[in-house]
């Protein structure tokens, strides 16, 4: 088993790479958009946060196959369907991080924030918010490095990427395809992760509490 | 809901074959469980008993985890070729991770004084880990289990793509055979046997929940 494949066709595989990236950032995006009034809502109303922490939980679940499986005879083939799963099996990372950002928040630095004349509005904006967004940073890492490689899978319906590589390493009885496909796939996933790690270290939160 | 109608009836029709997928697939995932439990558990106890070693098998089951199931699934190829034995060696490096991670975590989350008054009491360090350390750390190692098992389903699907059979197999011929009726034969009974064995585990989780640890946790 070598990387042979790689280094006989490199712009393929940057091409795949690519791909792959454009496909789970794109269902990122649309993931953190749905994610936000999610979590909001679970944060703020007690009840509604272990039913929708237990629904996303269910979908999480539901091995990725049989959920690309349970949209072919509505959605068909292709980028659409893949970029929904995708984005469903994503929220529970998401949701989980942001309510638990949100509620962390200590109750007395709130009072404070109220006793200064905040607003409503201004409290979430400058105190609960920006004490949250570590936490909810963290939650999109996983999200994208778990993304990353569900990513892999989606090449079944035809959604492209590097998991292309995969398959065709399998149905041409092709080791060096698999192992460049499952080395590009998480070298992606691993700068996905460094990458997030850097972000979750910049905010501001996070530098004021190590000058402190 | 006809495609499901239709999909029951292929069932009805083709019994032996769908209660073999089935028997496939609760197989490969139990044996597959069980191997990694007994490979993983004893490796989670290393890690938190031993701090000098603990960084390095937490590293490489960390980095381990990054790489996708199918990959793993696949990269045996060349040694193993296809069939259930690749399927159950890449299914039991997947339930890993998570054994190891929960089984650290949840010994190392013991509290001190609870051992300490183990020592007090004349306990020989056997008794303290299996009477005192184990059954405090239990619910988060089931938690640990539940991850692995619903890792351990959902791969097994994925194993048809390797001819290990299963009810990813009825998956994969549906899509080939552009029959939707085979896709749900396969996917419907695999995401119930995935939400039962996660909703089980979780009642399990709950059962072994020492009592007065469960009283801490709800205040």
């Amino acid at each position: 088993m070598n990387l042979d494949y790689l280094f006989r066709h490199p712009e393929r595989v940057l091409d795949l790479t690519g791909e792959h990236l454009i496909l789970s950032a794109l269902a990122m995006f649309f993931a953190v958009l749905l994610a936000i009034p999610l979590g909001a809502a679970a944060a703020r109303w007690r009840r509604l946060t272990l039913p929708i922490l237990g629904l996303l939980g269910a979908i999480y679940t539901v091995p990725s196959l049989a959920f690309l499986a349970f949209m072919i005879p509505t959605l068909g083939i292709g980028r659409t369907p893949a970029l929904i799963a995708l984005a469903a099996y994503a929220q529970i990372f998401l949701v989980r991080n942001l309510v638990a950002g949100l509620r962390g928040v200590d109750a007395a630095t709130l009072e404070a924030a109220r006793g200064q004349g905040m607003t409503g509005w201004q409290v979430f904006r400058d105190v609960r918010w920006p004490l949250a967004l570590p936490v909810a940073i963290a939650g999109v890492r996983t999200a994208f490095v778990s993304t990353i490689g569900l990513a892999s899978v989606a090449a079944w319906i035809n959604a492209g990427g590097l998991g292309t590589l995969l398959f065709e390493g399998i149905t041409r009885d092709d080791p060096s395809r698999i192992l460049t496909g499952a080395v590009a796939i998480t070298a992606l996933a691993l700068l996905a992760d460094a990458l997030l790690r850097l972000a979750e270290r910049n905010t501001a939160i996070a530098r004021a509490r190590r000058a402190a | 809901m006809d495609l499901l109608r239709q999909s029951w009836q292929y069932i009805l029709d083709n019994p032996d074959r769908f209660a073999d997928a089935v028997s496939v697939h609760l197989r490969l995932s139990a044996f597959s469980l069980a191997a990694a439990i007994v490979i993983f558990f004893p490796l989670g106890v290393l890690a938190a008993r031993s701090p000098k070693t603990a960084p390095t098998i937490l590293g490489v089951v960390a980095a381990a985890r990054v790489v996708p199931s199918l990959a793993v699934l696949f990269l045996l190829l060349p040694w193993l070729g296809l069939g259930v034995r690749p399927a159950f060696v890449a299914l039991t490096l997947l339930a890993g991770p998570p054994i190891v991670i929960n089984t650290d975590a949840g010994l190392r989350g013991v509290d001190p004084a609870a051992l300490e008054s183990g020592r007090g009491l004349g306990m020989t360090p056997a008794q303290l880990f299996w009477r005192v350390q184990v059954p405090l750390a239990l619910p988060i190692i089931v938690a640990g289990v539940r991850s692995a098992a619903v890792e351990v389903i959902g791969s097994a699907t994925l194993a048809a793509f390797i001819g290990a059979g299963g009810l990813g197999q009825f998956i994969t011929s549906g899509l080939t055979l552009l029959d939707n009726r085979l896709l749900l034969v396969g996917a419907a009974p695999v995401a119930l046997l995935a939400l039962l064995v996660e909703g089980s585990l979780n009642v399990v989780e709950r059962r072994v929940t020492p009592p007065g640890l469960a009283l801490s946790r709800g205040a």
